[in-house]
């Protein structure tokens, strides 16, 4: 019987090299990452752990600690908790700590500076690590603890998922993204419809569809349960790679006689531009059904480590150009990466939000989990590009999110409800 | 273990209703035990200390959400020893197991009531509910979980095992 890519993969990071879905495993870890939120409590974990005040981490290069949730600090409680993660970073030379100002949102961050590379293991302490399975690595979210003890011993316990195969098919109709396509997905499998699996993400219109959308897909496979969301590398990863200047690399792939819990198809031209309706991301509608329900709006987000990559900015760019945000609600425009902002604003797209009266924030968290900048009163109602619409998530817990793609979010921003590019 | 039980029959309890992210400025457990399920309940930590509720009931994909291990600290600090729950979601099972709360997957929570005190016996996989005399049985931990847990979480295990 042939093996999965995860398999695979995870094989080749432990001592059992017959190890397969279902087998517990203690797995030699590339990288690991922690935020602002989930550091403090692994540096506890990792003195705890090496009860030794002089005791070194496993590799400084292969930690890598980014302040972003409430950052620029919020008050002076974050402010004591990011200063948790610089005086550690400082102690052990730990070399991929992004101070703010020349860092971002972690997970548009890490692939940019060419931290993850495909066939990696790398575990990351929050829960969207899985968004690096873009590449073609085998990349999940764990808790502190994994975490501390990662940063000790550069391991961590896996179970090794049994595989779910999606297969797309079919070029995408207009203003359809690789947001709708796994808002669509979560719609059709729930919330825990991928619970401890791998999402593996196949098919022709998988095979062209651009990095950063693919990013996307993989970015929200914890929204429907799943361990990990991973696409096979091709020629597009390649060209990705090259430009963060990654060479060395394993492409990894699926045998074709694989063995996957399910296989699920969706042809592409049944696909719409999709929104989460409150308060889950798997309830989800199609554009068209929901521009009849006329929901009006306070706030728009366009940003976060789901959409807040240069082709999501450049796509809100597109319908914001010289056009007025609705002046019955506020729009917050967040770059990913200082990076990613500078590139907006040599491409004109800084400006034209800006005419167009919308506010853009330096790279931050912030609004996606209710943080800081742009948090909801009681009773208003968003449109955000993010990944979830918990109940309370961007602020008072009677507030209402809705989650879509950029194309849409800034669409809606003109409209003042929720809308289709296509009502312009 | 023995305990009283505190039940939510709800489905995706998530891990901003047990912790919302609002009080994640601050790690210390006591200090967010405080506002531990508030959203969902806000009498939460005073029910839990005053009827001295030590097992949690809720519905399928329980701690689904962030990887924020501040989820089952703040349980495991406001007096909360185990959950029981027919799936959970897979980044708060492990945290728990690594911190040394215990988790159990059981299929059918319909008939275990508020209050009702409850025998757990992980070993052999037995659940007696001494209020209403009923036994559940439920899937024995893989080995290697049960080691976990019985070293107390993950760092003891890690210091006893592979330091
Ligand atoms: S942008 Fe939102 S989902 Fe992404 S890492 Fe930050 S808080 Fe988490």
């Amino acid at each position: 019987m042939g093996l999965t890519i995860t398999e695979k993969i995870l094989r080749d990071h432990c001592q059992n090299k017959k190890a397969i879905a279902g087998d517990f495993i203690m797995a030699d870890i590339d990288k690991c990452l922690a935020n602002d939120i989930t550091a403090p409590i692994a540096i506890d974990v990792f003195k705890k752990v090496t009860e030794d005040s002089k005791a070194e981490v496993f590799d400084s290069s292969r930690i890598i600690l980014i302040p972003d949730h409430f950052t620029p600090n919020k008050d002076v409680a974050s402010a004591a908790q990011c200063k948790i993660l610089r005086d550690f970073a400082t102690r052990h030379n730990i070399t991929n700590y992004f101070e703010v100002g020349r860092g971002g949102i972690e997970h548009c961050l890490v692939p940019e500076q060419g931290l993850v590379k495909p066939g990696d293991v790398f575990i990351g302490a929050d829960s969207h690590t899985c968004t690096y399975g873009a590449l073609g690595a085998f990349a999940t979210g764990v808790g502190s603890t994994d975490l501390g003890v990662a940063m000790a011993l550069g391991k961590c316990w896996l179970k090794i998922p049994e595989s779910i195969k999606f297969i797309y098919s079919g070029g995408l109709n207009e203003w359809v993204s690789g947001k709708d396509l796994i808002l669509y997905t979560i719609g059709e499998i729930g919330v825990d419809g991928a619970t401890y699996k791998a999402m593996e993400f196949t098919g022709d219109s998988i095979k062209s569809l651009p990095i950063e959308d693919r990013f996307t897909m993989c970015n929200m496979a914890i929204e429907a349960g799943g361990k990990s969301g991973i696409i096979e590398p091709d020629t597009i990863t390649r060209s990705y790679l090259d430009s963060v200047k990654i060479s060395n690399d394993s492409f990894y792939s699926s045998d074709k006689d694989a063995e996957y819990c399910d296989i699920i198809d969706f042809e592409c031209a049944n696909i719409e531009p999709q929104i989460a309706l409150p308060h889950s991301p798997d309830n989800v509608k199609s554009i068209s059904e929901v521009h009849g329900m006329k929901i009006e709006l306070d706030q728009v987000v366009i940003g976060s480590c789901t959409n807040g990559r240069l082709t999501d900015l450049r796509n809100a760019a597109k319908i914001l150009k010289n056009r007025k945000i609705n002046k019955k609600l506020r729009c917050i425009i967040i770059p990913g990466t200082q990076n990613i902002y500078l590139k907006a604003m040599e491409r004109g797209y800084i400006e034209s939000f800006v005419n167009a009266g919308a506010i853009v924030s330096t790279p931050t968290c912030g609004p996606c989990l209710g943080g800081h900048m742009g948090v909801l009163a009681e009773g208003e109602k968003a449109l955000s590009t993010t990944n979830r619409n918990f109940q309370g998530r961007m602020g008072h817990v009677n507030s209402e999110v809705f989650l879509s793609s950029p194309a849409v979010a800034a669409a809606s921003a003109i409209k003042g409800y929720i809308t289709s590019p296509e009502n312009l | 273990m023995i305990g009283k039980v505190i039940k939510y029959n709800l489905k995706n309890i998530n891990t901003d209703l047990i912790i919302p992210a609002r009080y994640l400025i601050n790690s210390d457990k006591n200090f967010l035990a405080q506002h531990c399920m508030e959203d969902l309940d806000r009498e939460f930590i005073k029910k839990v200390s005053e009827y001295n509720y030590s097992i949690l009931v809720a519905n399928s994909n329980f701690g689904c959400g962030s990887s924020r291990e501040q989820a089952p600290l703040a349980l495991k600090a406001s007096g909360i020893k185990c959950i029981i729950a027919p799936s959970f979601a897979r980044i708060f099972f492990r945290n728990s197991i690594n911190i040394g709360l215990q988790i159990v997957e059981l299929s059918n929570i319909d008939d275990i009531k508020i209050g009702d005190v409850l025998e757990i016996d992980l070993k052999i996989g037995i659940i007696n509910n001494t209020t209403s005399l009923h036994h559940y049985t439920v899937k024995k931990q893989p080995v290697f979980l049960q080691e976990i847990i019985s070293d107390g979480g993950l760092v003891n295990y890690t210091k006893k095992r592979l330091i």
